[in-house]
């Protein structure tokens, strides 16, 4: 699964925030970090401000701020938060299996 | 209904400072004083289909139509197209609303398994999806449909809370009127206890399931700062929409109308009071099976279609064909008022909805139609989808609606035994005029006899008349009453007849008397002049025998006289000569 992800190519991420709150900017900056870290090379990170664009809210049926959307590869992934904990952003976006119990 | 609305709207006048946005839902806007609360939540709650989703789109699409104030749908169920195909079966045409900006609809939807939580978040997204949703079609009302659906979506409840609680402060901001939809939860209003946040107006709606039968209620459980009417109202959902009953049991203040009119049937005319029963007022027949309760209702119809009026007959155990067909053989033409367009027939079976049901669409058809008099024949056949309570409730408020407007309700009522001067529905006390039917079984046949059990207002007679249906109509002929009580059909007749043969043999009988009375006196004068001629004849005899003792007398002394002269003029008067005087002759 990992190796599916990485090897057919681009990781496409979006970030929905709405203006510059504290949790935004600590979402982008954890996605930043960690993409770094696990996705060298193969992300394309484009963030969306709702305030500037509110009717692009629709479209991934974002209800939380911040929401990161996993748009390719499919299948669709969300995260909520400020993607403070690496190991459940990296469980969501199918980078790494849970933890065996 | 309409005291109810007129004390809400009175009491509405002195607190005038809460503004209201009406519903527009028929009947809803009354128990509510005039509407929701202008600006602020209002939480209409319950069970899984009970209606709530289709009473908030009612709320949008009748602000949009009728009140020009767009709305926003938030669904968190269902999609646009499924609620526009839901909705289509009740008239409303979202794709139009839609089109016409008048209404926008977001289908929120969160997919709980392609969804992770981690770290802190807030629901701006929903926020500003909303906020785009309102500004952009400048919404005036905005419904959320289910907002509860987010408690199973997101996991982190506390930031939940804190977010709704943000919403609803927003929402008031915003000065939209809000309808959030919550579903209820075990001893709660809603499972999540939306009833924290809005405090405003609560709305409960009910469907409850009643012997087989489903009845929708609503109740409004609070409304801050305005009056509303508390009890449980019925309500349906019906291809026009919802339609809330508020009628509850009026003060009485009702017009009543001295206008009498004909029942059809001159001789119960005379019976009530010689003019027939009151315009306006709820008249029962009640009867065994089988005494003629329709065929005497259908009169009072007849009448009143001759006389230009309009009627409604609700037939609960007839179709409209098998009536007809009945009473044309009772020479009752009721095809040509049905074809006049005088008479309207609704034939149903009872079960065939609840009992609100039937008082909506009674209501209905009775506004439809305006009719000057309505029929339910009969009435007892509720009893089988409702308790006599529950029937009575019902009755009671159709009546009320119908005095309201002077429209005459006639009742028929299927008793059951001996026991007939109770209904089985217990509605006597509603009733202003009461004929009861009663099967009268003598000598071996049964016969209908008539009575009037009570009239309100006028003098009614308190006999019995005999109901005698042939295909000239119905007749009520006076019964016979005499030592033997009241005799009825063949029964009467043969007491009739016997009368006649026993008046028949009294009159021989007396010129029999006559008769020899004279033969008496006949033979009195024969006998009288019998006894005259035997006396005359003695009389002739005793007479002629007196003349001639008398003319022996005389000549016996004119003999003496001659004697004596003879003797003188022979000389020789001796002393004691005159004593010798010859007697031999006596």
């Amino acid at each position: 699964m990992e190796a599916d992800s990485e090897d057919s190519g681009i990781c496409e991420l979006r970030l929905y925030v709405a203006g510059q709150t504290p949790k935004s900017v600590t979402a982008l900056a954890n996605l930043k970090k960690m993409c770094e870290e696990h996705l060298a090379g193969k992300y394309r990170i484009e963030v969306i401000d709702l305030l500037e664009q509110p009717q692009l809210a629709r479209g991934d049926q974002i209800l939380a701020i911040p929401t990161l959307v996993r748009r390719l590869p499919s299948p669709i992934r969300k995260i909520i938060g400020d993607l403070s904990n690496t190991e459940r952003v990296l469980v969501g976006l199918d980078l790494r299996e849970p933890r065996s119990e | 209904m309409d005291s109810l609305a007129r004390n809400l709207e009175q009491e509405g006048a002195a607190s005038r400072s809460l503004p209201k946005a009406p519903t527009g839902i028929a009947g809803l806007d009354e128990v509510l004083g005039g509407g929701l609360p202008q600006g602020r939540p209002t939480l209409i709650c319950g069970s899984a289909g009970c209606g709530k989703t289709l009473m908030a789109m009612e709320f949008l699409v009748r602000g949009a139509t009728d009140y020009g104030e767009p709305g926003v749908f938030m669904s968190f169920e269902e999609g646009a197209e499924e609620l526009t195909q839901n909705v289509r079966s009740l008239g409303f045409d979202l794709d139009d609303l839609v089109a016409r900006n008048l209404l926008g609809i977001d289908y929120v939807h969160v997919e709980r398994s392609e969804i992770e939580e981690t770290g802190e978040y807030d629901l701006d997204g929903l926020f500003i999806r909303l906020g785009y949703a309102i500004d952009s079609i400048g919404a005036k009302r905005v419904v959320l449909d289910t907002l509860e659906a987010l408690f199973s979506s997101l996991t982190n409840t506390g930031i939940l809370r804190a977010e709704l609680r943000r919403l609803f402060r927003w929402l008031k901001d915003k000065g939209v009127t809000a309808v959030i939809t919550g579903e209820r939860g075990d001893g709660a209003l809603t499972r999540y206890g939306l009833e924290e946040y809005i405090s405003d107006c609560v709305i409960l709606l009910d469907h409850r399931v009643n012997e087989q039968l489903a009845i929708r209620r609503l109740r409004v459980v609070k409304y801050r700062g305005s009056l509303h009417g508390t009890n449980e109202y019925p309500f349906i959902i019906d291809e026009r929409g919802i339609e809330v009953l508020p009628i509850t049991s009026l003060g009485l203040e009702h017009e009543v109308s001295t206008e009498r009119v004909s029942t059809g049937i001159a001789a119960l005319d005379v019976m009530l009071g010689g003019e027939g029963y009151f315009r306006g007022s709820s008249l029962l027949i009640s009867g065994g099976a089988g005494t003629g309760k329709t065929s005497l209702a259908c009169h009072f119809v007849a009448a009143a279609c001759g006389r230009g009026e309009r009627c409604i007959y609700f037939a609960f155990e007839e179709s409209k064909a098998q009536i007809v067909r009945n009473l044309s053989s009772l020479g009752l033409d009721l095809e040509s008022p049905v074809r006049q367009g005088l008479l309207r027939f609704h034939a149903a079976r009872p079960t065939l909805h609840g009992l609100e049901r039937h008082l909506v669409l009674m209501h209905k058809a009775i506004r439809d139609f305006q009719p000057q008099i309505v029929v339910l024949d009969p009435v007892t056949n509720f009893l089988s989808v409702g308790t006599g309570e529950d029937v009575k409730a019902m009755l009671m408020r159709l009546l009320d609606f119908l005095k309201m407007q002077q429209i005459t309700l006639l009742l028929t009522s299927l008793t059951h035994g001996a026991e007939t001067e109770q209904t089985d529905v217990g509605i006597s006390s509603l009733i202003d005029t009461w004929m009861l039917v009663r099967q009268i079984e003598l000598s071996g046949e049964r016969n209908r006899g008539l009575y009037v059990l009570k009239s309100r207002g006028m003098a009614h007679s308190n006999q019995v008349r005999e109901l005698v249906l042939s295909d000239r109509g119905i007749d009520l002929t006076e019964v016979y009453l005499g030592p033997e009580g009241a005799l009825t059909g063949s029964a009467r007749l043969a007491q009739e007849a016997r009368e006649r043969r026993e008046a028949a043999e009294r009159h021989q009988e007396i010129e029999r008397a006559r008769l020899d009375l004279e033969r008496r006196r006949q033979a009195l004068d024969a006998k009288l002049a019998a006894l005259r001629l035997e006396f005359e004849a003695e009389e002739e005899e005793m007479r002629r025998f007196i003349e001639q003792a008398e003319a022996g007398e005389k000549s016996r002394l004119e003999d003496r006289k001659d004697m004596a002269t003879a003797r003188q003029a022979k000389a020789s008067p001796a002393a004691g000569r005159g004593r010798t005087e010859p007697k031999g002759e006596r």
